[in-house]
């Protein structure tokens, strides 16, 4: 039950992000959830998207680097306190959570939580154990 | 194989008594011919008849690139215009080009000393060698052309550049031998790594490499991803082009073919001629050659001779692949660097590639290195902390082995210029 998302080395100068942007949509890729990690010479650009191996493809031909990396897609109620809950967890178990990062679904009440662990097996046997909703990537494609 | 036995492997003494003679016979050509030459030879009260012996090259002036400039197009012209039959210059690129003009005499001279290059990697008549060395004004295309045609090889005259159709051809036509710059040479592994290419199932099996520095590292990789051996070659337009001396087999020092070019270590700050086995500014005079012989040419290569003998038998003093230039040599903040010793550092960690370029800057009154290296498949993570330590990781090796500190900047893949002809490593933005 995991999601590929898709990261990319960028330098920071101008138009760097645009070209990314363009390459995706000329070949009508579709971004589900973005963020960019940045230190002062570079940054590094992770997006979930509806095709990631096409993704990926079309970043190489066109002269970037990028990989492929296997994040968990969690579905949780948009309250107070769930974030902690699963921090928790996570810190209860001594699992590792490398970064992570969200977004709210404006017309539900769920919100989609990325995570990156180090060790991803045992954060999916976690989730499934304590009955959280994992999302696989067909129904990432969809959101 | 050696091509020319009696000449490569010459006993010493036999050579010194050539060599003077030669030398003799240039120095009249010159003194009769060149009158650039002749007031040089006269400012240091010099007589053709002064030149008995090949230890008299003491006395003579050194010839620099800059007169060599300061006399374009024709100045340097020992023969008729008539008698010449070809000419190529140097790229020009940091002012006028110099001039190098061949008679018939001096081309086949060339198509000799490429002869005995090639046969360093033992190419033959059976051999298919694909030129990628641009043909043209620059040495290095027909240099490496009438060499494979002395040879009865067959050229594929493909030039530099179109590398998508470097690629076909070398597996079309089914080369065995490639010559071009070693820079382009891991291009082109690049690129075909990108197509699909499995070198290992192709017939190519030798390489012939030079016109830009490289390191023993760098060997290395294009070994491995060519499947080639590459053979070190060197050569310099003021002189005659490739040819000048080359690796052998043994891939152990280059064979100067000193027969032809008589090389001198000198200090570069007195010009005192240095023993055999010291570092210092490698300096050729031709004696064999015709349309534009020169006297003593300081070429700013640093590099040492030996006359250590050689396992392959031939007798030629050997000198060590160049290990910097007097003009590339950096100093920043009083040490003395070469991008070679920098790129020798990067190939030793774990995962770079030597795609790096060199940036100084100078603030206030501190100067700074950048290093830029590209970014590579291995290097590359998700986590911001990996590359960064990798930064680290190598910026540490570099301040253990040149002394200063840099900061070193991981960059886009492909993002620093390949120059299909010479790779610019440094970018001196410092106004001094």
């Amino acid at each position: 039950m995991v999601v590929q998302q898709i990261s990319v080395f960028l330098e920071n100068k101008a138009g760097r992000l645009a070209s990314v942007a363009q390459a995706l949509k000329d070949s009508s890729i579709n971004i589900r959830a973005l963020t960019v990690a940045d230190s002062s010479d570079f940054g590094i650009l992770r997006m979930i998207v509806n095709k990631p191996d096409d993704a990926l493809k079309i970043l190489k031909e066109a002269g970037f680097m990028v990989k492929l990396n296997p994040v968990l897609a969690v579905e949780i109620e948009d309250r107070e306190g769930l974030f902690f809950e699963i921090m928790k967890l996570c810190d209860q178990e001594h699992i590792n959570v490398e970064y992570t990062y969200s977004f709210v679904e404006q017309y539900s009440n769920k919100a989609i939580l990325f995570l990156r662990f180090d060790d991803t097996e045992r954060a999916v046997d976690l989730f499934i154990k304590n009955k959280y909703k994992l999302l696989g990537p067909k129904e990432v494609s969809k959101l | 194989m050696i091509w020319d036995k009696k000449s490569e492997t010459m006993p010493l003494e036999d050579l010194k008594k050539l060599q003077g003679k030669r030398l003799q016979k240039t120095v009249e050509r010159i003194y009769t011919n060149v009158p650039f030459y002749k007031s040089k030879l006269d400012e240091c009260g010099i007589k053709p008849s002064d030149i008995k012996e090949i230890s008299d090259i003491k006395n003579l002036p050194f010839t620099t690139k800059d007169e060599m400039r300061e006399v374009y197009p024709y100045g340097l012209l020992a023969s008729k215009q008539e008698d010449i039959v070809e000419i190529h210059t140097s790229s020009g690129t940091t002012g006028k080009p110099v001039v190098g003009a061949y008679t018939q005499n001096d081309i086949d001279l060339w198509s000799e000393v490429m002869a005995r290059t090639l046969s360093m990697g033992d190419v033959t008549s059976k051999d298919v060698i694909q030129n990628g060395y641009g043909y043209g004004l620059f040495t290095g295309g027909l240099g490496a052309h009438y060499g494979a045609r002395r040879i009865g090889a067959m050229v594929i005259p493909i030039s530099v550049g179109n590398t998508k159709r470097q690629l076909s051809v070398m597996r079309d036509f089914g080369a065995t031998a490639l010559t071009c710059t070693p820079s382009y040479s891991l291009y082109l592994a690049e690129a075909g790594k990108d197509e699909g290419v499995d070198f290992s199932k192709l017939p190519l099996r030798v390489g012939f490499f030079g016109a830009e520095p490289w390191s023993e590292n760098m060997r290395a990789e294009i070994q491995e991803k060519l499947n080639v051996k590459a053979i070190d070659i060197f050569g310099l337009t003021e002189i005659i082009g490739p040819g000048v001396a080359s690796e052998c087999e043994c891939q152990d020092l280059l064979h100067v073919f000193e027969d032809h070019f008589y090389p001198e270590i000198i200090d570069p700050s007195t010009g005192e001629i240095l023993p055999e086995g010291q570092k210092g500014e490698l300096v050729f005079t031709t004696i064999s050659r015709e349309g534009s012989p020169v006297l003593r040419y300081r070429t700013r290569d640093i590099t040492y001779l030996t006359r250590e003998p050689c396992a392959c038998g031939r007798t030629s003093v050997r000198m060590h692949r160049i290990l910097g230039r007097t003009d590339d040599m950096l100093i920043i903040r009083g040490v003395n660097i070469f991008p070679s010793q920098v790129e020798h550092v990067l190939l030793q960690v774990d995962g770079v590639e030597p795609h790096y370029q060199l940036i100084v800057e100078r603030r206030g009154s501190m100067d700074l290195l950048e290093v830029q290296v590209e970014m590579t498949e291995t290097i590359f993570s998700d986590e911001l902390k990996v590359i960064e330590l990798k930064e680290k990781e190598i910026e540490h090796q570099l301040r253990d082995s040149l002394l200063i500190s840099s900061k070193v900047k991981l960059v886009e893949p492909r993002s620093i210029e390949r120059s299909e002809g010479k790779a610019k490593r440094i970018i001196d933005k410092r106004n001094i």
